[in-house]
């Protein structure tokens, strides 16, 4: 199948049934400007085909291209009191949630998995920054603790990805104070000997780079990711000056030796497989399609049409 | 004395007063203490009436107030052999820290604070008290050497935030101050933390990450300054004033929420107007809370750290 008829069989139908069609099926590249097909750029995980810019993609569709199968099961978060300083800015502060809610279908910033990798247990907690711009509150700090210790019950490694904006302003000081919550968490795999491998994703900013997303024993990002503490305008205005080219980006904070890689997101499952069986003690993973579960059955090969010339080879 | 702008009124008094005792000390005929002394009445009223219930606004104009005293006043005043240690062994020495080793009532502690400087070359030089990357991975040298000697620490918070430049990006400002509040968990010492003056964001909580907080009366604690949140979220820089009562970032909210242990009272007018009377009872609230922490294994002090901030702020404001 290709987009032609992935597409226009769709909309011929849709002009009889009235059907709504969904209205996003293209999306403008911002990087290069390429119009890019939504299920072309779904299978290349959000990366632009031509210019490889990696969009943002949700912790959902992140969890279903890195977990074995794209199986995995949700860890549940403690809910935190709502609203907790009662935070009125234009908007309620319940009111931006309830937005957030309905534009993401997430219930907060942070989702929370476990699952396998190349049949491995792992744990993974992916940012979303549609999410109130990920923002770090104290569903994002109970998500990340819940991460942890979940990682230890299972004796197995932690992965998160981070996104974020910052502290979540409308939880005022409580989110600070997620700062050394967070912290600890990371403590807690440190004790038990499991890695913690953060990913930055664009962008990564304010008190979280602060906090869990700097902690990590392997530190990747995705290409050209904003990392920061402070942001470039924020800069810019302090010292007057205009800032260098590529100033915060991934590879720029790689240069400077504040990363340890950075991945293109198509091979960041490899990647992560390589790092965690090393770390975890564990023998390389076995390349290419995994075994089948079952036990020893010598696999059967599908009844290839017979080839005479692959044939002949394989008598003599 | 410097006034704040909501002190003008009174200013206008004291100025007045001040002016009649002045002319008196030029004419011995003169009497003036009685119309002196009333309008000193006076002006003792509206001080009590402008900070009975000060606004967060006001609270943030009166914690950054360059009269009050700040690190280095407090070093001085309570700590005695004070041995500053300096650099963090990679790349400078952070005139924003203020560290060393000192005794507190002839015990041996290591001090630790952000001191932002008294007049315009001090201020320069302190860079207003934002730290760099430096100024972090020294705090964090200061902790570890203290944690090995079995020396408790005593961190005084007074900083606008980190500081947002070039150079701060490029060495790990956010790696910087993660490493210290991982730091500050690790210690199997006492660590205790005053705020005195302003707790600005990421840049506090490197430092404050303590088993006991305290927070003068006047002083602020935030995520988020009031006018950088109220451009963010009002669009509106001059919306500072609702940005701060959003906020809850006064010691008194802060209480309520379980963030801070305790409040240490300023004298009438702040700190600014008392600073020999403030000096001292931030001492003896160092005093209480080491008095506390004393005799407590390494353990204890850890867990004690930990539950603390994994506990913090699980019931909001109805705490």
């Amino acid at each position: 199948m290709n987009w032609i008829s992935n597409y226009v069989r769709p909309k011929i139908n849709s002009l009889f049934s009235r059907r709504e069609v969904p209205e996003n099926l293209w999306t403008k590249c911002p990087e290069c400007g390429t119009m890019l097909f939504h299920r072309e750029l779904s299978d290349n995980l959000n990366v632009c085909t031509t210019c490889d810019h990696h969009m943002a993609i949700s912790p959902r569709e992140r969890f279903n291209a890195l977990f074995d199968g794209g199986i995995f099961t949700e860890v549940k978060v403690p809910e935190p009191v709502a609203d907790p300083l009662i935070f009125r800015d234009q908007k309620k502060y319940p009111d931006r949630m309830k937005a957030a809610q309905k534009s993401t279908g997430e219930k907060e910033a942070m989702l929370v998995a476990e699952g396998e990798m190349a049949r491995a247990p792992v744990v993974m907690a992916a940012q979303d920054f549609a999410f109130m711009a990920g923002s770090m509150g104290m569903y994002v700090g109970n998500a990340i603790v819940a991460a942890a210790e979940r990682a230890v019950k299972l004796k197995c490694p932690l992965v998160l990805f981070a996104a974020a904006g910052g502290a979540r302003m409308q939880e005022g000081i409580l989110s600070l104070m997620q700062m050394p919550r967070t912290t600890v968490a990371v403590q807690m795999l440190k004790e038990a000997g499991l890695p913690y491998v953060v990913v930055l994703t664009h962008p990564t900013t304010g008190g979280v780079t602060a906090s869990y997303a700097m902690l990590g024993d392997v530190q990747i990002s995705e290409p050209n990711a904003l990392i920061c503490f402070a942001g470039p305008r924020v800069i810019e205005q302090t010292i007057r000056e205009k800032l260098p080219e590529g100033f915060q980006r991934a590879e720029y904070l790689l240069d400077h030796g504040m990363l340890d890689r950075v991945t293109h997101r198509k091979a960041m499952r490899d990647e992560l497989v390589t790092i965690l069986r090393m770390l975890m003690n564990l023998p390389p993973a076995i390349k290419g399609d995994l075994p089948a579960p079952a036990p020893a059955a010598p696999p059967v090969a599908e009844p290839a049409p017979p080839l005479p010339e692959a044939e002949a080879k394989a008598a003599s | 004395m410097n006034y704040l702008e909501f002190e003008k009124p009174l200013s206008e008094i004291e100025g007045k007063a001040e002016e009649l005792r002045a002319m008196a000390r030029g004419n011995k005929e003169m009497d003036v203490e009685k119309e002196a002394a009333a309008l000193d009445k006076k002006a003792d009223a509206l001080l009590r009436e402008l900070y009975r219930d000060l606004t967060p606004w006001r609270k943030c104009l009166v914690a950054r107030h360059p009269d009050r005293p700040h690190c280095r006043d407090y070093i001085e005043a309570l700590f005695t052999e004070y041995t500053p240690l300096a650099g963090d062994r990679n790349f400078a020495d952070d005139h924003a820290v203020m560290g060393g080793l000192a005794r507190f009532n002839d015990n041996p502690v290591m001090v630790i604070g952000q001191e932002k400087g008294h007049d315009t070359k001090t201020r320069i030089e302190r860079n207003f008290g934002m730290a760099r990357p430096e100024g972090y991975r020294k705090a964090i040298r200061l902790m570890d050497m203290a944690h090995r000697f079995r020396i408790p620490v005593v961190t005084l918070v007074d900083t606008p935030g980190a500081f947002p430049g070039k150079g701060a990006e490029e060495r790990g400002q956010a790696e910087a101050i993660a490493r210290s509040t991982q730091k500050c968990l690790e210690i199997g010492v006492p660590l205790i933390s005053v705020v005195i003056g302003e707790g600005g964001s990421g840049g506090a909580v490197a430092f404050a990450t303590a088993n006991r907080i305290a927070m003068l009366e006047h002083s602020v604690y935030s995520v988020i300054s009031p006018e950088g949140c109220a451009s963010i979220l009002w669009k509106d820089a001059e919306k500072m004033r609702e940005a701060a009562e959003a906020l809850r970032l006064t010691a008194q909210d802060l209480q309520k929420l379980g963030v801070i242990d305790r409040i240490i009272k300023e004298p009438l007018g702040g700190a600014q107007r008392g600073r020999r009377e403030t000096v001292e009872a931030v001492g003896k609230a160092i005093e209480t809370m080491l008095k506390e922490l004393s005799g407590k294994k390494p353990e204890w002090l850890i867990k004690d750290r930990r539950n603390k901030f994994l506990e913090m702020g699980s019931k909001g404001l109805a705490a």
